[in-house]
């Protein structure tokens, strides 16, 4: 079953894969920003993020991936860590209970008036965990040798 | 329970059978490739059924249940046939492996 040969021409998987990696990332990024009143949110965020990661790997191959994307992914799951534990520390310093959340109105330009949150930073440190942690488990297992 | 309904409610019993048939393609399957089949199959019947839910409840939430199981189908089809195509699914390096 196993071909092997160096000619293989998948010319039509890697120009959609590029495509539709794309589409996967602004719903992802999409997901991550509707998390709070209707259905996603950081960790389904993450892990649509990088089933487009693993898109990519299955129409290039890892050395690819490394090129165009050089992160370390376990350097990536410790800042993530870092920032969704720094969020719910800093109610701690203030004299509220662990994990307090803060909101606020605000003016944005363009956008008009909306409400901000904190919960959006603990949403950023859980994406960036799933993901780091998502591509290490893949990138490990999935090596031949 | 109106026309609609019925009709929708119907289609759940076909899909039910369809997905229990190609269930036990995945447990049969004399080969791998029928059990990739089967299993791509049961994805692309579970779309489908959360679009009949999402009728018959009358929200629009679970389009993003949709668009997200289609995306999951896709890159799950795409490895199975690398993987029957190669027989290996991550390469290190596509130009210079043997």
């Amino acid at each position: 079953m196993k071909q092997n040969s160096k000619r293989v021409n998948d010319v039509i998987l890697q120009t959609a894969a590029i495509i539709i990696f794309f589409i996967i990332v602004i719903f992802s990024i999409d997901l991550f920003f509707a998390g709070h009143y209707s259905p996603g949110g950081g960790f389904i965020g993450g892990l649509m993020t990088s089933a487009a990661l693993v898109l990519l790997l299955l129409a290039f191959d890892s050395k690819t991936l490394a090129n165009v994307l050089p992160i370390d992914y376990r350097l990536m799951t410790a800042s993530g860590l870092l920032i969704a534990l720094a969020t719910g520390l800093h109610s701690v310093f203030l004299g509220r209970p662990f994990l307090t959340h803060a909101y606020g109105k605000f003016d944005l330009p363009l956008l008009g008036e909306q409400t901000l949150h904190t919960a959006i930073a603990f949403d950023l440190g859980v994406y960036l965990v799933v993901i780091g942690i998502t591509l290490t488990i893949i990138q490990t297992i999935g090596e031949s040798e | 329970m109106d026309l609609l309904d019925i009709l929708i409610y119907i289609s759940l019993a076909i899909l039910l059978l369809a997905m229990l048939m190609m269930l036990y393609r995945v447990v049969k399957g004399p080969t791998t490739a029928d059990r990739v089949i089967a299993l791509d199959s049961i994805g692309i019947a579970l779309i489908s059924v959360v679009a009949l839910l999402s009728i018959l409840l009358d929200t629009t939430l679970y389009f993003e249940v949709i668009l997200l199981l289609s995306i999951l189908a896709f890159i799950g089809t795409v490895a199975f046939s690398k993987f029957l195509e190669r027989g290996e699914i991550i390469q290190h390096d596509r130009d210079n492996d043997l």
